[in-house]
């Protein structure tokens, strides 16, 4: 047989800058919006639309952010949220996995739990946490456990999602090139159901986040979700936002480095069908 | 075939231009096989297949045509030994065969079976890499595959940016690098169209010469297993039997030309005769 | 042709009548675990089941429950609207046209992932210590999911509808009546499970700071007064309230998925 070979397109003419706006068009639409959403804060609170004290100019926000991470005031508390939800997380992804795995293997088990593990994040788990302060005193550990308890499930979920995942076409071609259970685990359906593994890992590190800050905003002595709320309380708008800020971007980089590591993963490991 | 630069495979001695003898070695014995599942939400059972007797000759081109619906790839996983018989026995080679695949068996499935995080080259050479061969001689026998199967200029290409046709094409390079002495397909064409269909058809057959090996294809076209093979299995609906074995007497040496031979329109239209009530009857059937 | 997986093969054997017998069992070994842990953490840290069901009972016959309860309701009613009609509108919007769509998508999930707690502040300056505030933070939570999935079911709608409209010879309601929005429906319910508990408990926070009246506000009084009881009891109530809706939603999203 003639081996195929792939034509490529004759590229259209296109000038220079249209052909830019097409191929980038979608990132810079995005800058716009979100430079724009900025700008009317802006405006807004500049020229009192909204009133300034509530709601400080973003420039300022910025600012204060800026003088914040300068002057390293808030450094014990960025550490003691980031190794509570940190902790919560390897937590919440090792016991998440194995509880996957426990379900898979057990069909009872899993169908009993079924409707549980649905409406799991229905139930506001939040109001546990005064229980959890009862029950492990009023240190980091209520926390590390709500951090815990909000990401165990989706890690769990996830897992069992990617092991079912795993087509049985790959799992008949296993025994038929002879290879033993170990083997099969490893070298196929490990590999098979790691997209899905790594979007509960996603999963369990942004839960764990809203969790760990949304605990200490309600109920703590210490932590940078405290902190806001100590801001708030004696009126300190500017060290408040400030603090907004630094979270917010925070939060919106590490999603960032999720979802692109995630769409690389599934990009290559999960097949569309092309035919 | 392509370009130079290819290990032939160890040829097992066949005449060049005769049918398959009729007293050539036996290389799989079926004897009143069945399958019976039992259905896991109702718990009754379900008569897939049989009782099926017939014998797999040492390097013919056996293709089994039915229904869908009738058991065929049952069969198929039967002869693999990927599940066991309810009752009846299965020899390959002599030595007997249950639910285990026995060495020297490859299986082509309907569904693509690439591991989507492996390159091509990878998939193909996967059956044989932790087998204790040396390292070159895997290549050797990965790009002579490829090659074979004209993806030589894809070894380093993901699955997920191949055609369907493309990556069943992989799976059977697959199987051809494992040198087995049987493969079994099992409607590896079933996803594609018609024309690459038919290309694929010759490639089996040139595949077929040049391994030596005994092949089963499983099929629900007609023309197909007409054009392809020595002999034809004709299975009934639900539970499979074999209503008829066909002989189709072609040379060892065929092609699409074969499609020429007026022999060719006699057989389709016999098996059709025989497939048409049982093809009414699986319809009905099925809800 | 679709690949079989082990999933559907064991959904295709599970698919009878429910079972109601694992749900007994569920439920006796929820219980069995609570009367355990209640045990091994001391009575009056966690309450066991019994004393819970009789906390319950006593916080309903009080005669201000039915305020309070009526003040939630009011409030998250109201919220659950925003988060479903308004959600629902701008998913259709940005659903329909690919551009905006591809462009807002990883906003919406940046905005997802935020601990919305920490915006609170900003909400409770804006709107004050009130009833509209506990709405707005119900409405925050929940209609960022509602635009997400409604976005997302309206692109997943097969091109093979749109060419059936066209087909048809439907004017654009109609399609979109008879064609589109049941094809949709499936994933906005999905949507839905989400956005109704995401909004209440959005709701239940805000009352928890921003009010002195609701179930929320009792709550907090439970807490600042320490009393494990009424905790649980409440804790308890809400988790009933929401697993009950959300496996009523479930059941509907099956029984759509089943037709569709």
């Amino acid at each position: 047989m003639t081996a195929i070979v792939i034509a490529h397109p004759v590229p259209t003419r296109r000038s220079g800058m249209k052909q830019a706006w097409l191929t980038y068009r979608v990132i810079l639409l995005r800058t716009a919006v979100i430079a724009l959403s900025v700008l009317m804060l802006e405006l807004a609170s500049r020229m009192g639309w909204i009133d300034s004290v509530s709601f400080i100019p973003p420039s300022k926000m910025v600012l204060s952010a800026w003088d914040i991470l300068i002057a390293g005031t808030y450094k014990t508390d960025i550490f003691l949220t980031l190794s509570a939800a940190g902790l919560a997380v390897i937590l919440a992804v090792v016991f998440g996995f194995l509880f996957g795995v426990l379900l898979f293997k057990l069909p009872r088990v899993r169908r009993v739990l079924d409707p549980l593990l649905l409406s799991y994040y229905a139930v506001p788990v939040f109001v546990l946490y005064p229980l959890l302060i009862v029950l492990l005193g009023l240190n980091r550990w209520p926390l590390v456990a709500l951090g815990f308890l909000f990401a165990v499930v989706a890690m769990a979920v996830n897992t069992l999602n990617g092991l079912e995942r795993v087509p049985n076409v790959l799992l008949r071609t296993a025994r038929m090139l002879h290879m033993g259970r170990v083997r099969e685990v490893w070298l196929i359906t490990l590999p098979a159901s790691l997209p899905f593994v790594f979007t509960g890992i996603k999963l369990s590190i942004v839960y764990s986040f809203i969790a760990v800050i949304g605990g200490e905003f309600v109920l703590s002595g210490a932590g940078f979700g405290y902190q806001i709320a100590y801001a708030y309380n004696n009126f300190d708008n500017p060290t408040m936002y400030g603090l907004m800020m630094l979270l917010l971007v925070f939060v919106g980089t590490l999603n960032l480095l999720l979802h692109t590591a995630e769409q690389r993963l599934y990009q290559r490991r999960v097949l569309k069908e092309i035919a | 075939m392509t370009t130079a630069r290819m290990v032939p495979f160890p040829r097992r001695p066949t005449a060049v231009s005769a049918p398959i003898a009729s007293d050539a070695k036996i290389h799989v014995a079926i004897k009143e096989a069945t399958r019976i599942f039992t259905a896991r939400d109702t718990g009754r059972p379900f008569h897939a297949l049989g009782p099926v007797t017939f014998e797999l000759r040492e390097g013919e081109f056996f293709s089994v045509v039915g229904p869908s619906g009738c058991g065929k790839s049952t069969l198929l996983d039967l002869v693999a030994g990927l599940c066991p018989p309810s009752s009846g026995t299965i020899h390959f080679e002599g030595n007997p065969v249950i639910g285990e695949v026995p060495d020297g068996v490859a299986v082509v499935f309907q569904e693509d079976a690439c591991f989507p995080w492996l390159n091509v080259f990878d998939n193909a050479a996967f059956g044989v890499r932790r087998s204790g061969l040396p390292e070159n001689e895997i290549k050797e026998r990965v790009d002579h595959a490829l090659h074979f199967m004209g993806l030589a200029s894809f070894a380093g290409v993901y699955p997920s940016q191949l055609s369907g046709g493309m990556r069943q094409r992989v799976c059977i390079a697959r199987a051809m690098v494992l040198r087995p002495r049987l493969m079994l397909l099992d409607e590896p064409f079933g996803a594609l169209d018609q024309q690459t269909r038919l290309l694929m058809g010759e490639e089996t057959l040139k595949l077929w010469r040049d391994t030596g090996s005994t092949i089963m294809l499983i099929t629900h076209s007609i023309d197909e297993a007409v054009l392809l093979s020595d002999r034809i299995g004709v299975m009934s609906s639900c539970p499979g039997t074999f209503i008829d074995i066909v002989e189709t007497g072609w040379s060892h040496e065929r092609d699409s030309q074969t499609a020429m031979d007026p022999r060719y329109g006699a057989l389709q239209a016999k098996i059709w005769g025989m497939l048409r009530e049982e093809s009414i009857k699986a319809l009905r059937v099925k809800s | 042709m679709t690949s079989q997986t082990k999933l559907q093969s064991k959904m295709q054997a599970a698919a009878s009548a429910p079972r109601w017998g694992d749900a007994v069992l569920l439920i006796v070994a929820i219980l069995g675990l609570w009367a355990l842990a209640s045990w091994f953490f001391g009575v009056t840290n966690l309450p066991d089941p019994i004393r819970t069901f009789r906390q319950i009972w006593i916080e309903i016959s009080d005669p201000e429950f039915g305020d309070h309860l009526a003040e939630t309701s009011k409030a998250f009613g109201t919220a659950l609207c925003i988060s479903l009609i308004g959600g629902t509108f701008i998913g259709v919007l940005l659903g329909s046209r690919r551009l905006a769509g591809d462009v807002f998508e990883p906003l919406l999930i940046a905005l997802y992932s935020i601990p919305k707690i920490s915006l609170y502040p900003i909400v409770l300056l804006m709107f004050g210590l009130g009833i509209s505030a506990k709405i707005a933070f119900g409405a925050i939570h929940g209609i960022i999911p509602m635009v997400i999935f409604t976005m997302t079911a309206v692109r997943n709608i097969r091109p093979v509808y749109m060419r059936s409209i066209r087909t048809h010879r439907l004017t654009a309601w109609q399609g979109a009546a008879y064609i589109l929005i049941p094809a949709a429906v499936p994933e906005i319910v999905a949507g839905l499970r989400i956005g109704f508990s995401l909004t209440l408990l959005g709701t239940l926070l805000g009352e928890m700071f921003a009010s002195q009246r609701g179930i929320g506000h009792l709550l907090m009084r439970a807490i600042d007064r320490n009393e494990s009881p009424t905790i649980m009891a409440l804790a308890v109530m809400l988790f009933l309230f929401a697993t009950s809706v959300s496996l009523g939603l479930l059941q509907w999203d099956r029984y759509l998925r089943r037709s569709a």
